[in-house]
């Protein structure tokens, strides 16, 4: 099949979905810490939790991914400098995912506060009364009670992610979109594997739809639905 | 070449220097805009109306069509259709390579065809999201199918509709950077140039994204005000 590129190809396949795993935690870590510091008293942190997502909105994906990537491997390499050090290469992968979880942290930072704030006050209140600490609370209270509330904007921005993971190939990352370019340039066949990337994008979004339906329905036990 | 003004470590001559290209580059964004935006607009219409419609037939086929448009990357279909379709010989020999071998006309398509996707769906949430009431009023009063369609429908769909169009909006200006990727010379790939030739990342990419920062909330501004003379009912009287 594909002229036995199908081996490379799927090999591209583990890479993206490695990429969009790893940049996933990252944009949940980002996301998380985004919405409590957007929803937090220090005015600090909320001024600095605006201006991230202002900027990230701001600027397609793609400039971002050149300017972090790029761009960060200058800082890195000028501060590494300025201490002495010699030149250090960034590992593209890694840059990769930082970018990718650096811009959809974002956008998880809105889907996250909208979260946070369905979840009722007093249950949190009633969290700090029995002498919780403030992780705790977030921890046994707060996470939990979120999660239902975060998933349709989470499931949305899942698939935006996994689709913009496809530009990593312009900053030289060895995915699904770049092994199909190899292949291509080798058979002369272009259409055959862009569409066959396609498909396997299709196939990607189709399980992933599947999947968070499955866990929308788990975390919605004990929720009364009304009759339509 | 000017010389190099410096300061915070930023050369400042570059980008000074590199404005006229910039511009361009502003331009072609601009243009792309300009003949995608309202092609999208006036297809997704017919197609959002068919999406709603209780006749499943219809509603699958474009729900078909988004379904694969919105699940595959924007820059995956650019390569099919400016890369893949050269593949064949028939249509190399047909009338259409004219067109099909053109960047400018392949970037169009494949950015219509994605608005139009996104478009259509917003639209048909938007018609869906009709009060049973009003279409039930516009009946009682002896209104065909296609004056409930162009009175009452339409036009309260689309106000319903603006906010998340808007969003559309600049999700599409954003996507024009990936015509850099099939030789158009836009703002992105003036960026990849100036970065290749001086090696300046921050001068490169930093300059285009304070471009696009400043494109994005211009149009935000422009939804702003339409949703202020098209919303004006939900808005607290002052």
């Amino acid at each position: 099949m594909l002229h036995g590129y199908l081996p490379a190809i799927l090999g591209g396949l583990a890479m993206t979905l490695q990429i969009a795993a790893a940049s996933l935690l990252v944009a949940c870590v980002l996301g998380m810490l985004g919405a409590l510091a957007k929803l937090s008293k220090s005015r600090v942190a909320r001024v600095v939790a605006d201006a991230y997502t202002t900027l990230i909105r701001g600027v397609p994906d793609l400039v971002l991914m050149l300017l972090t990537f790029y761009g960060g491997q200058a800082i890195v390499n000028w501060v590494v400098q300025k201490m002495g050090g010699s030149y250090v290469d960034i590992d593209p992968f890694i840059a990769g995912t930082l970018t990718v979880g650096f811009i959809f942290g974002a956008y998880l930072t809105e889907t996250f506060r909208g979260a946070i704030l369905a979840v009722p006050r007093g249950q949190i209140e009633a969290g700090y009364a029995y002498g919780m600490s403030f992780t705790r609370t977030l921890w046994r209270i707060t996470l939990p009670q979120m999660i239902r509330h975060a998933l349709p904007g989470f499931v949305n921005n899942w698939l935006v992610m996994i689709k913009a993971t496809a530009l990593v190939s312009i900053i030289g990352l060895d995915d699904m979109v770049h092994r199909a370019g190899l292949a291509t340039a080798a058979t002369r066949e272009p259409f055959t594997f862009y569409a066959a990337i396609a498909l396997i994008y299709l196939t990607i979004t189709s399980v992933s739809l599947f999947l968070l339906w499955r866990v929308e329905l788990r975390f919605s036990r004990g929720v009364r639905r009304v009759a339509a | 070449m000017s010389p190099p003004v410096s300061f915070l470590g930023v050369d400042w001559g570059l980008i000074a220097s590199s404005q006229p290209a910039f511009f361009g580059g502003l331009g072609v964004c601009l243009i792309l805009l300009v003949i995608t935006l309202p092609c999208g607009f006036l297809l997704s219409l017919p197609l959002a109306v068919a999406r709603a419609s209780s006749n499943r037939v219809a509603s699958r086929a474009v729900w078909l069509f988004t379904y694969v448009i919105r699940g595959t990357p924007l820059l995956v279909q650019i390569f099919v259709i400016y890369y893949g379709l050269a593949q064949f010989e028939w249509i190399r020999e047909s009338a259409a390579w004219v067109l099909l071998k053109n960047a400018w006309f392949c970037a169009w398509f494949a950015f219509t065809l994605n608005t139009t996707a996104y478009t259509t769906e917003i639209f048909a949430g938007a018609i869906k999201a009709t009060p049973s009431g009003e279409i039930e009023a516009a009946r009682s009063v002896g209104m065909s199918s296609a004056q409930v369609y162009s009175r009452i429908l339409l036009p309260g769909a689309l106000r319903r509709a603006l906010p998340q169009y808007g969003n559309e909006v600049v999700g599409m200006m954003h996507a024009t950077a990936l015509a850099s990727t099939v030789t158009l010379v836009d703002l992105t790939r003036v960026a990849r140039d100036v970065y290749a030739n001086h090696l300046l990342p921050v001068e490169a990419f930093g300059t285009v994204a304070v471009f696009y920062f400043v494109l994005t909330f211009s149009l935000v501004g422009v939804f702003r005000l339409l949703e202020r003379r098209f919303l004006r009912h939900l808005q607290p009287r002052s």
